[in-house]
């Protein structure tokens, strides 16, 4: 039962901000202090965190190798999964970063009677994953429309598309149903899969609540529970918080809060948490580093300059007596080496 | 620190993306919408002000059902006045100007109902009538 602190803290922040919005007053808290604080310790603590990793030395030339890697001219060298120059470096990195590659090269290790052991593809993270993602990227870019004026075309034609099957009023966004379905998918596979199930914590259960939590209360307050839920109030509680003179105006109701405030949380939890794999993506040195350590040597950070490079015959010369004496074989003999001196 | 050439560049472009709405603005927040009264003077719709404001586009999509797919064309009576089941036959009747009563708002939240698919504004239907 790791997971059922999740739904705790979740429902407690439910609670805080359902409750306490309605206290005459805590608007303005809920609406303006806890947003501002939240946004400010996302983009701090954003930042601070990769500086730093950009602050960790990469002592090694570590790049994950998934293929051939370049060798003499008539073996061809596989340039995606073993890259030496950084075109081929960035190339692996798009594929990464927009459609989870590494998710899809995933397998699965099963014991059948026999025995046998079967390596099976495995791709069910990679696919849930990819509808979690881009239904949350559809959505955060959607909500744009609550902070800008006038609203651009681009931003009325993905919420077009999104809206395409003008189901209900207000029409009903795919993105909501498949970033639901995604979340569920993601903490289904958390419990179903024993192996992953084992290995789950605490901060991998609690994000896939929050954020379920999160489009649950949104899609409450677009369809639902719309009672003083008036969007023009909304944008302009919104454009007041991006142009630094908020308003709390007329009253909105506390479904709008707790969105709010499960939103802040987010914000406020993401750069501490796992969620940094948003900025980590492209601070692996396992997926940023080119496979070019022979051609190109890799210096490690640590090394102290003042410590020059001892080379065997350097290292020879210094204990050549000291290794005859000893009985180990040399490469030059003491009466050579003499000769030379 | 090291690879600044890199991180650097890539730290900005990410705080330039969450400051979209800051910097597209320029920190001007715009008019609230005002959406026109209806112009004849009625004060009285088929629901309160704050339902209607919430609410409206939920019950035009109940009554584009009703009258559409169900053949439900009852006459909606309220405190003795009747509204047929419709957007140009109930809404339009009062607030007859769409560009200053509906887009008003719509524009701002960025809300593009396809009401207007089918149905025509007063305006246009009165230009229609001529050509015809």
């Amino acid at each position: 039962m790791k997971y059922a602190f999740s739904f705790l803290a979740v429902i407690a922040l439910v609670l805080i901000a359902g409750f306490g919005s309605q206290i005459p007053g805590m608007q303005y808290l809920f609406g303006v202090v806890v947003p501002y604080l939240a946004i400010m310790l996302f983009v701090g603590g954003f930042v601070y965190r990769v500086m730093q990793w950009a602050k960790s030395p990469v002592p090694f030339s570590i790049p994950t190798t998934c293929g051939q890697g370049a060798s003499l001219d008539f073996i061809k060298q596989d340039k995606l999964d073993c890259p030496t120059k950084t075109s081929e470096v960035a190339a692996r990195m798009f594929l990464e970063i927009f459609l989870f590659r590494s998710l899809f090269r995933n397998t699965t290790s099963e014991l059948h009677n026999g025995p046998k052991i079967t390596y099976e593809s495995s791709k069910w993270l990679w696919l849930f994953g990819l509808l979690f993602h881009y239904s949350f990227l559809v959505i955060v870019i959607r909500h744009m429309r609550l902070f800008i004026d006038p609203i651009p075309f681009w931003l009325s034609a993905i919420e077009g598309v999104d809206s395409m099957l003008q189901i209900g009023a207000p029409t009903l966004y795919l993105s909501s149903v498949t970033l639901l379905g995604g979340l569920l998918l993601l903490f289904g596979r958390r419990l179903v899969n024993r192996h992953v199930r084992y290995i789950s914590l605490n901060n991998d259960y609690f994000p896939l609540v929050l954020i379920f939590a999160i489009g649950l209360t949104g899609i409450l307050m677009r369809y639902f529970l719309r009672t003083d839920i008036d969007i023009i109030n909304i944008k302009n509680l919104a454009m007041g918080l991006v142009t630094f003179s908020p308003v709390i105006g007329a009253k909105i109701g506390a479904i709008f809060y707790i969105h709010l405030f499960l939103v802040s949380t987010l914000l406020a939890y993401f750069p501490f948490s796992k969620l940094m794999h948003m900025g980590g993506v492209f601070m692996s040195p396992t997926r940023n580093m080119a496979n070019n350590s022979r051609a190109k040597r890799h210096i490690n950070p640590w090394n102290d300059p003042e410590i020059k490079p001892h080379s065997y015959a350097g290292y020879e010369d210094e204990f050549r007596e000291f290794m005859v004496d000893a009985g180990i074989p040399v490469e030059k003999e003491l009466s050579a080496a003499k000769d030379e001196a | 620190m090291y690879n600044k050439g890199t991180i650097i560049p890539g730290l900005i472009i990410f705080v330039l993306f969450v400051t979209f709405p800051i910097w597209f603005n320029g920190l001007k927040a715009g008019d609230l919408p005002k959406p026109e009264l209806p112009p004849g003077g009625e004060k009285k719709c088929v629901m309160p002000v704050e339902y209607m404001r919430a609410n409206h586009m939920q019950l035009l999509n109940d009554w584009r059902d009703n009258v559409l797919r169900d053949d439900n064309r009852a006459v909606v009576e309220i405190e003795g006045k009747k509204y047929r089941k419709g957007l140009q036959m109930a809404c339009m009747q009062c607030h007859s100007n769409k560009e200053k009563f509906c887009d008003n708002c719509h524009t701002y939240a960025a809300v593009n109902p396809y009401c207007w698919d089918c149905h025509l504004t007063p305006k246009e239907a009165a230009s229609k009538e001529e050509t015809h």
